[in-house]
């Protein structure tokens, strides 16, 4: 067994006990990144010096006893993440040359725990897509089949951790992206409750639904990780003052009498037959386990995919105007006056995806339209959310598919966006109700990619989640295999 | 032809909060500092920063809100108000828009008519833009300081028919908000600005006139100017039988005149939405009636009780309480000394010329209310005169000592004993006998003349009641 194939909680081990340092796990990881980065393209910044001086910082503290969970444990960010004086672009020409002069909370946790940041990681530009093709840095490849998506948009980070070039890493997720790539990759992926992790120095795409989540390779250093930067931030307004539990403290308490909701109107026609025998299958293995399985129902299921388009884009519209190429990133410089300035540097920054997505939230706030597309998309997200919570007054848990169909071919869904916004039917609903959410490994495709499980659970339920999600890990062998590369 | 219309304004007040910190981050307020020294990732816009709501800034709209008899919302929202400009770092500014914190107050003026009352429609906080440095030679730059400092904005209700009133009613709100301590009221610093809705019907019509926007006046005199020439050149327009056109105008101070910034087809549709990054703003009835309890004393209550229990004519009342620092010093003074006539007097005469000859403001005033009212027992226990006590208050004004150790030092005390004035009485008689003939034969005018001699004699010493007791008598012939 190489190092690069360990988890975090077996390389703290390791690391403790003074059996490996930081320096050998991270050069290690550099190494692999180096062997494998140009097949599946999950870096846009790799940082070897600074993480090579940040291991040593940690083996220092590995040898004065005063270790964290995560010291000397080598990890990559998403490039939506701001690191202060590393290059942070979004995976834009926009911000193509930004390098923030802050860190953000998240990252700040990590710093302080010691862990080793190996570099930023490949996204959908400004995380806005479900295939990571919409990256101005070329698409992210799939580990287990490189003509295939990683999904998206937080890609980089799956496929990071699906091709052991990190520990681990984190991801963000704002209609699915954290846990349709977790599945498409076969790696664990969480969206925590909204305002459970503070997004101050995250990016925005969408202010309301966007939240950090973690990437690993199984569901123990899923709770390291989530614990590691869940917590009330004064600097974020949203982020909720809830005591964050310690996640690990009940992860094997086992599911016995758990009630897991099963909503009708998620298992539908047009459901890949290979997904959805994998997911029957995880049922009756929780079932063995001693869950009680109950069908439940979201009603307003339908109307989930319309009313995140109208929110997200209209919070984007917004949360994107600040890229104007007059105080950072990059300007267009022939310019024919202010306005000229502000266009072409605008037309030249943003990719089709993002443009594409201003202009419909633009358009949704627009005077006399307002009332009739975003105003009425906040009030069936109400609805949503409403569903969910009357559904959790039954269960526990709600189990369903990640995504309508395994990871798709590089290019197949491009010419068809709205295809492509389908690809998030399952995942979204659970932005739009701000509960969380996560996948994990559940089977395989007949043509070998990973399939993965989404368990949603109440708002602040992490802890259910994560104890439903370890049990049926131990259960099988899922997450111990390994994408071919 | 002005006569012939019905003139309707309605006001838009931009007053900058003295609050220390910014309204959603941490950076100083103050001004003049080295361009973008006053930044942080939130005031400068930087991706991944959050705004955080400063609660002073609420404290200060609420606090401006129940001065005004505004009801408080108990839930109000801050919205996103999308534009692009090069002095917005974020592409929009944080307002409100739905639900603002304040709502339905109003302000009593006073005009040739009597009281009238301005109903005001809302108050709500907002963030500054920041400032463009206009460099001939380097292009155009951008200072941030000012970026996201509080602004709190007044808008009242179109119930104003002339200038008059309008200045009536902003110097009414620019009086409150400074007595509150919320806003400095510094008019050329922009802290106080101004935006005037102007139309204009013809008396007896029921639908407004269209109504053009004056934007950023700073001075009560534009004000009047701006509206003033906005509603002659409206009705010069109705005379030739023109339309006036919903318009946004700026008032240019040189020329007196104003000219089309961008009229309503050009307006920007600022795309308002609540803002996700900051939630909705809760306060709770027990916090809103702290805060009531917490307001100062506002000129109207305290002219009114300056009259009642100071016994002092309105008038002195009004010119007292028309700054809060001023009525301050009267109020200490009159609490140490007693007579609130005699107080007003010094306060309105003395203490005001000295400050107007120093160009200082009464709270730099060197003379403490503690040093006057020393001074005026003084006078009340015959001392030194009235007229002495000038000279002993320029004297403490430059020294700072005491009005007890100047009299000391300079010789200062009144001669009330009979002994002494008496020589002075007979030797100033002696020496004018026509005038004393005169005197006798009814020309009593000529006392002041005989008072000013004999207080030459004594250096200003002499008791004048004493004197004019013992001059009468001995005048008289007795
Ligand atoms: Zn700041």
């Amino acid at each position: 067994m190489q190092l690069t194939d360990l988890t975090i909680h077996q390389l703290h081990d390791l690391l403790r006990a003074g059996k490996t340092s930081s320096q050998e796990v991270t050069q290690a990881f550099l190494d692999r990144i180096a062997d494998t980065d140009e097949h599946v393209n999950a870096f846009i910044t790799v940082c070897p010096q600074e993480a090579l001086q940040q291991a040593e910082a940690a083996d220092a503290r590995l040898k004065a006893g005063d270790a964290a969970p995560l010291t000397g444990i080598p990890l990559a960010l998403k490039d939506i993440f701001v690191t202060e004086g590393l290059r942070t672009t979004c995976a834009s020409q926009i911000l193509n040359n930004f390098v923030p002069p802050y860190d953000g909370t998240a990252v700040a946790k990590l710093k302080e725990q010691g862990a080793v940041i190996l570099g930023k990681l490949n996204m959908d530009e400004f995380a806005m897509g479900s295939s990571n093709e919409n990256s101005s840095f070329g698409p992210v490849r799939n580990p287990w089949n490189k003509d295939c998506v990683p999904g998206g948009s937080s890609g980089g980070s799956a496929a990071c951790v699906a091709a052991r070039q990190a520990v681990a890493t984190l991801g963000t997720d704002t209609g699915g992206s954290i846990r349709q790539p977790a599945s498409h990759c076969g790696v664990v992926g969480l969206k925590p409750t909204y305002g459970r992790v503070s997004r101050y120095g995250v990016i925005a795409y969408a202010s309301s639904l966007d939240q950090v989540g973690p990437v690993t390779r199984d569901v123990e250093d899923c709770a390291m990780l989530l614990g590691a930067v869940a917590g009330y931030d004064p600097a974020d307004s949203t982020s909720v003052d809830v005591p964050v539990p310690d996640y690990l403290a009940t992860l094997k308490d086992g599911v016995k009498g758990l009630k897991v909701g099963l909503p009708k109107e998620y298992f539908i026609e047009g459901l890949d037959p290979d997904v959805k025998k994998a997911v029957e299958k995880a049922v009756d293995i929780l079932r063995e386990l001693g869950a009680e399985p109950v069908e439940v129902s979201l009603p307003h299921t339908d109307y989930a995919v319309a009313c995140y388009y109208l929110i997200a884009t209209a919070e984007a519209s917004s949360n994107l105007a600040r890229y104007d190429g007059v105080r950072y990133g990059q300007r267009v410089d022939q310019e024919q006056g202010l306005i000229d300035m502000y266009r072409q540097s605008r037309a030249a920054g943003f990719g089709p995806e993002v443009k594409r997505r201003i202009m419909l939230g633009t358009y949704a706030l627009s005077s006399g339209y307002y009332d009739a597309y975003y105003l009425k998309a906040q009030k069936v997200r109400t609805l949503i959310r409403q569903d969910f919570l009357d559904a959790f007054n039954q269960v526990d848990v709600i189990l369903t598919p990640v995504a309508p169909t395994p990871a798709f071919e590089i290019g197949e869904k491009t010419a068809n966006p709205l295809q492509m916004y389908l690809s998030d039917i399952f995942t979204i609903p659970v932005n739009l109700a701000g509960t969380c959410g996560m996948s994990l490994p559940c089977g395989m495709s007949q043509k070998g990619l990973p399939i993965g499980l989404q368990l949603i659970g109440r708002p602040f339920g992490e802890e259910t989640l994560l104890r439903t999600a370890y049990a049926f890990e131990q259960a099988g062998d899922w997450h111990q295999q390994q994408a071919p590369l | 032809m002005l006569s012939k219309y019905e003139v309707v304004i309605g006001l838009e007040v931009h007053a900058q909060l003295t609050t220390n910190t910014k309204i959603f981050c941490n950076c100083s307020t103050t001004f003049g500092n080295e361009p973008n020294s006053q930044t942080c990732p939130v005031c400068l816009g930087l991706p991944g920063a959050l705004p955080v709501l400063n609660k002073k800034v609420v404290e200060y709209a609420v606090r401006t809100g129940l001065a005004t008899e505004c009801s408080i919302a108990p839930r109000s929202l801050f919205a996103r108000k999308n534009y692009f400009y090069p002095d917005l770092p974020k592409g929009y500014q944080i307002s409100q828009f739905e639900l603002p914190i304040c709502e339905h107050g109003r302000l009593e003026i006073d005009t040739k008519d009597g009281k009238k009352t301005i109903g005001i429609t809302r108050i709500h906080m907002e963030e500054d833009a920041g400032k463009l440095l206009h460099d001939s030679d380097a292009g155009s730059r951008v200072d941030l300081n000012r970026a996201c400092t509080p602004l709190m904005e007044i808008v009242s209700e179109p119930d104003m028919s002339s200038a008059d009133e309008a200045i009536a009613y902003l110097k009414k709100l620019h009086q409150i908000i400074v007595y509150l301590g919320v806003c400095d009221g510094n008019l050329e610093e922009g802290s106080f600005r101004c935006d005037a809705n102007v139309s204009i019907r013809p008396w007896g019509q029921k639908e407004l006139g269209t109504r053009a926007e004056l934007k950023n006046i700073n001075s009560f005199r534009f004000i009047k100017q701006a509206i003033d020439y906005e509603v002659e050149r409206q009705a010069d327009i109705l005379e030739e039988g023109g339309r006036v056109v919903q318009e946004t105008r700026l008032f240019d101070t040189d020329s007196g005149t104003s000219r089309s910034m961008r009229s309503k087809e050009e307006a920007h549709d600022y795309r308002y939405f609540p803002d996700p990054d900051l939630v909705p703003l809760l306060v709770s009835e027990e916090w809103i009636e702290q805060a009531r309890l917490e307001l100062p004393e506002l000129p109207e209550a305290k002219i009114e009780r300056f009259v009642k229990e100071y016994d002092i004519p309105h008038y002195d009342a009004e010119v007292l309480a028309a700054e809060r620092t001023n009525a301050d010093y009267y109020d200490a003074l009159v609490k140490l000394h007693g007579n609130g006539k005699l107080c007003s007097n010094w306060v309105m005469g003395e203490v005001q010329r000295a400050l107007n000859e120093n160009g200082l403001k009464i709270s730099d005033c060197p003379v403490t209310p503690q040093l006057l009212a020393g001074m005026l027992k003084r006078i009340d226990d015959n001392t030194i005169s009235g007229k002495i006590a000038k000279k002993v208050f320029d004297a403490m004004w430059k020294s700072g000592k005491d009005s007890d150790t100047i009299i000391e030092e300079q010789g200062l005390k009144q001669v009330t004993d009979l002994s002494a004035i008496e020589p002075l009485v007979d030797e100033v008689i002696a020496a004018n006998p026509g005038q004393v003939a005169e005197y006798r034969g009814g020309k009593e005018k000529l006392m002041g003349f005989f008072v000013g001699q004999i207080m030459k004699a004594s250096k200003g010493k002499a008791n004048p009641a004493t004197l004019n007791e013992l001059l009468k008598k001995k005048l008289a012939g007795e």
